[in-house]
Parts: structure tokens; sequence; C-alpha cells
């Protein structure tokens, strides 16, 4: 973990956690207290993997909120809406777990923190480019979640297990809808295919840190609160996708990708949506909403 | 004062309307998750239907209202401690979302919980018509105009309907 921003692992937690707030006061979902559990090594891995979770979420939702308005058809609008409020949601909720870990404030965890700070995997670091690009990375994306919160679904960190076992039904159906989009360009005609196959090319590499990048992975899986060390989530959700994507004829992964997975060097693309999405909080940080 | 008791408590929930679907009251939705009385504090614990839906803040307000002078002290929090899921929907919801003009959550896309990847793709919602009871319908949009919900065309009376999603 190298991050610099208000969250700080391996010291002290710097603000109590809160009591729970009577009525009238503003909300937010509460998980309960963290347990201390973990030795400090697992800690900050663990509160490296709640960063980086949240992160992919959050950048992904804001990336899909691009085509409110402009999709191919009007429900497209309306899913990529859906989408969108869904993953920023499950951000939210795993920036909230990060706060109890930490201390420190989920917005500005959010929103407070410079583009070097966000621990996104580089998948999310281009731009929503043309429609097949968007479904191939959300397709990509959403099987490795999908791998992803498998291993957290029974994960000793009680305080996760709860939000996971909400945030995987929910995949379930960005994952349909997903699958349903990937067909249908894959067997649509000679330019959409095309496009599709361009894309995954281009994405593959990419799309491998999803499921990387996370430090002390392996003291994780030895604590219970993943159930196997990311190379397997990785193994995993590629045996499930490789066998789906020849069967429609698409691309399958590289054999290893090379560079940081994770940052802190970020796209032009990520500091313009970065200055899209901090926007109204940069222009008032105190404001009361 | 009389005492307070839970059943009484429980009642006053039953009063507090959805905001997104108000026929239906927290409790037809399934989302309370405890309710505790301990001398003079009141507690009561909610589930979130969806992580990300707009209205959860409003729903905890409006039971903290409800309860307001029930008790010397009225907690409302959310939590995760258990995951809402449409199984939690009451008979007498079902009953009310049918009357609203929403198909009930079926045995969906993640009915019976999620399963290893690629195991649920093939099973794709269904629903029958809340207005002509028809099943000859057809999903339109697996995302509809709330988090929650789904849209779907019946071919019989030409009406497009939503059904509460399986989660």
């Amino acid at each position: 973990m190298s991050t610099g921003g208000p969250r700080t692992t391996g010291e002290p937690v710097t603000q109590a956690p809160r009591p729970p707030k009577a009525v009238g006061g503003s909300g937010g979902t509460r998980s309960a207290p963290p347990v201390n559990q973990f030795d400090a090594n697992t800690r900050t891995a663990l509160a490296g993997l709640l960063l980086a979770t949240a992160d992919d979420e959050f950048v992904l939702g804001y990336w899909d909120s691009e085509w409110t308005g402009i999709a191919p058809v009007l429900e497209e609008d309306v899913a990529f809406a859906s989408l969108a409020q869904d993953e920023i949601g499950h951000a939210q909720a795993l920036y909230q777990l990060l706060a109890d870990l930490d201390g420190g404030d989920p917005d500005e965890l959010a929103y407070g923190r410079a583009p070097e700070e966000y621990r996104h995997a580089r998948l999310l670091d281009h731009p929503r480019t043309d429609w097949a690009f968007s479904v191939a990375r959300r397709f990509l994306y959403d099987t490795a979640d999908v791998a992803r919160l498998d291993s957290l679904a029974a994960s000793a960190y009680q305080p996760l297990d709860g939000v996971v076992a909400k945030m995987r039904r929910e995949e379930t159906y960005h994952l349909l809808h997903m699958h349903a989009w990937v067909e249908r360009l894959a067997t649509g005609g000679e330019e959409p295919r095309a496009r599709l196959v361009a894309a995954l090319e281009r994405l593959w590499p990419d799309a491998l840190c999803v499921l990387d990048g996370i430090e002390g992975d392996e003291l994780l899986a030895e604590a219970g609160v993943l159930a196997e060390p990311m190379a397997a989530v990785r193994r995993r959700w590629l045996a499930g996708l490789t066998p789906e994507l020849a069967r429609l004829g698409l691309p399958g992964p590289p054999a290893a990708h090379t560079g940081p997975c994770r940052g802190p060097s970020r796209s032009d693309d990520f500091r313009w949506l970065w200055e899209q999405f901090t926007m109204v909080r940069r222009s008032d940080p105190e404001a009361a909403w | 004062m009389t005492t307070l008791t839970k059943d009484a408590v429980w009642e006053a929930l039953a009063e507090v309307p959805d905001p997104e679907i108000p026929a239906l009251s927290v409790v037809d939705l399934g989302l309370v998750h405890t309710v505790e009385l301990d001398g003079d504090r009141l507690r009561v614990e909610l589930l979130p239907t969806f992580v990300g839906c707009p209205a959860l803040e409003l729903i905890r307000t409006s039971v903290a209202e409800r309860l307001a002078r029930m008790a010397p002290v009225v907690e409302v929090e959310m939590t995760f401690a258990a995951p809402w899921t449409s199984d939690r929907i009451t008979a007498e919801g079902r009953r009310k979302l049918g009357d609203s003009g929403f198909a009930p959550p079926g045995q969906g896309a993640a009915a019976g919980g999620p399963a290893p990847l690629f195991a649920t793709i093939p099973v794709r919602p269904s629903a029958s018509c809340p207005w002509c009871g028809s099943a000859d319908t057809t999903l339109e949009n697996l995302f509809g105009p709330t988090l929650c919900r789904t849209v779907f065309w019946c071919n019989r009376c030409r009406q497009p309907f939503e059904q509460f999603k399986a989660v």
C-alpha cells in the first residue's frame, strides 16, 4: 500500500468509530464496528483490498454514467444509469467499511483524493469509447468482479461478509445484462463483431489487473478474509470465462500482463473523469448536503 | 403512559409506506430486521433492499419520525447484518404489489442465491402480467426506473409492466 490520502494504514485510528446515530441524524448505512481480529499486516492488506475494490466500483460507476442520455437505445440509458447507481452504491458501502476500519470519512475517501491516490485497476483508466468497448469492458469487469465476490462470500471479516452478500445478488443482473450484449454484438453482423473483438483485444491485458495488484492477498487468504489468493481467483475467473468467449469465437486472455495494475500512474482519460466527479465537491469542500 | 410493547412498534412500522411503492409498508417489504426494547430505549434495525438505493435514508428517517416519542430514546439504523432478499416480501406484500401493477419477484435471475460464474446466465427472469394475468410476456429490460425493478411487456393486453427484481 502506498496511498498518501487521508487514510493511512498502519497508523493509529485517528477517529473513533462513531456511535449509532439517534433519530434525526443524517444516515447512511452502518455496518457493525470493526473487530480487532487481525495482525497489523493483515489489517493493512484488508484496507488495501477494500480500497481497491471500492475504487474499481466507483470509477466504473462514473464511466457508466457517461452514457446517460446518449446510449444507443433508451433501454440502455436506463440500464447503464442503474448499473452506475449500483456500482457507486457498492463503492459507498465499501468506503464506509474502510472508514469503520481505519477512521476517516467515506465521502473524503470517495472525492477527496488526488488522481494518483486512487487504486482502481487500470482497466478502468480507459474512457467509455464506443458502445462495444463499454460492453466489452463491463463484461470483463463483471465476470472478474463476480469471481472476486465469490471469494469473499464467506469472509472472516464479518462486516464485509454482509455487504458482499448483497452485492453478489445485484451483480447477477449485471452479468446477465452484459452477457446478453456480448452475445448480441458477437453475432450481430460484421461491424459490431469487429468492434467487440478489437475492444476485447485492447482490454484483455488490463482486465487481468482487476484480480491483481492487491498487496498481502496471501495473508488475507490465510486469515480467511479471502477464500483464496488473488492468483487462484484469477484462474477460477478465466476457467469460467474463456470457454464462453471461445464459444462465441471471441479472443481469450493473453498469458500475462506487464506493468503496475493499480496506479499510481494514471491516464489522461481518468484525470478528466476525476475532474468531472470531484468538480462539485472541490467547488465547496465544506458544503453540507 | 402505558408500557410500550413490541407489537405496538410493529403496528406503527406497518404504517410507514415505502417511498417508491407506497402501497407497501416497510413491514410488507420485509425491511425490518430487529425491534429491540430495553428500558427507555427503542432500537429498530432495517435492511437495505439494494446497496445503492437512494431511498434508504428517506426510509430510515420516515421510520424514525413515525417512532419518535414512542420511547425516550429511539434509534433507527440500517444494517447489512443479514442480506435483504426478495423472499422477505410478505404474502400480503406480494398481493399489494400485484394490486399496484407490479409483478412480484419470481424465480428470477438470482432467486435461490448466487451461483458460480455463468451458472445463472441461462435463467432470465419471467413474469405474468399483473393486469390480465397472461404468462405471454416479454422481458424488455432487466433494469427499470428504480434499482429494484425490471421492465416487461404483456403481449396479450399490450401493456408495459414492472416486476420487482428477485435478489
